[in-house]
């Protein structure tokens, strides 16, 4: 990191912070729409698998009755498990908009449905991390 | 909208999609992202089965 400072110091032009505002809009827009960051550094493919992916584990947990962690500050496992479902960006607040996740756990396959939501969030946390570090040139 | 799928069903479906974002995010060339997304399917389904065996030892 220091030494890419150097570089751009001695070159006279500002390469770190394109690299770094663009290692953080792929991050933030990462974050909102699963592969949307890896779109924005040039990398379709593997952005379009990501959607794919992420998106279909989100929108199946949604499709099997399972709940979706609310803001609060009541148990840990309930915080923790807003902050895996917030990663999932917009498809979060969309299935909150349409009202999904309500619905009390009541088979195996819509408690299997919670996690499946909660852990298309924190793909996504890994995801966008992944598109900040190609952005900024620590990963090709 | 509802969706229930076997427990093994939902098994592979989610050592597939995890499989293939951890190809992607931890390894950089694609023959490398293709072996890892592979090797984590893998260890993903072997994993439940062998929980599978080791629970249905502790029932008998």
């Amino acid at each position: 990191m220091a030494t890419n400072v150097q570089i751009s110091s001695k070159s006279g032009e500002k390469p770190e912070a394109h690299s770094s505002t663009l290692g953080y809009a792929a991050l933030a827009l990462g974050w909102l729409i699963p592969g949307a960051g890896h779109v924005l550094v040039k990398r379709p493919i593997r952005g379009l698998l990501l959607f794919i992916s992420i998106a279909s584990m989100f929108v199946l947990g949604v499709a099997m009755q399972g709940k979706l962690y609310t803001p609060n500050a009541g148990e840990i496992l309930n915080i923790l498990g807003f902050i895996g479902d917030l990663g999932a960006g917009l498809l979060y607040v969309v299935a909150r908009a349409l009202d999904f996740g309500h619905n009390p756990v009541q088979i195996a396959t819509a408690d299997y449905g919670t996690k499946f939501a909660v852990v298309a969030g924190l793909l996504n946390f890994i995801a966008a991390i992944d598109a900040h570090n190609i952005g900024i040139g620590r990963k090709s | 909208m509802n969706f229930a799928p076997s427990h093994f069903a939902a098994v592979l479906l989610f050592a597939a999609f995890a499989s293939v974002v951890f190809g992607i995010t931890q390894r950089s060339t694609t023959q490398a992202m293709v072996k890892y997304g592979l090797y984590c399917f893998a260890l993903f389904v072997a994993a439940v089965i062998g929980a599978g065996w080791l629970m249905w030892l502790v029932r008998r």
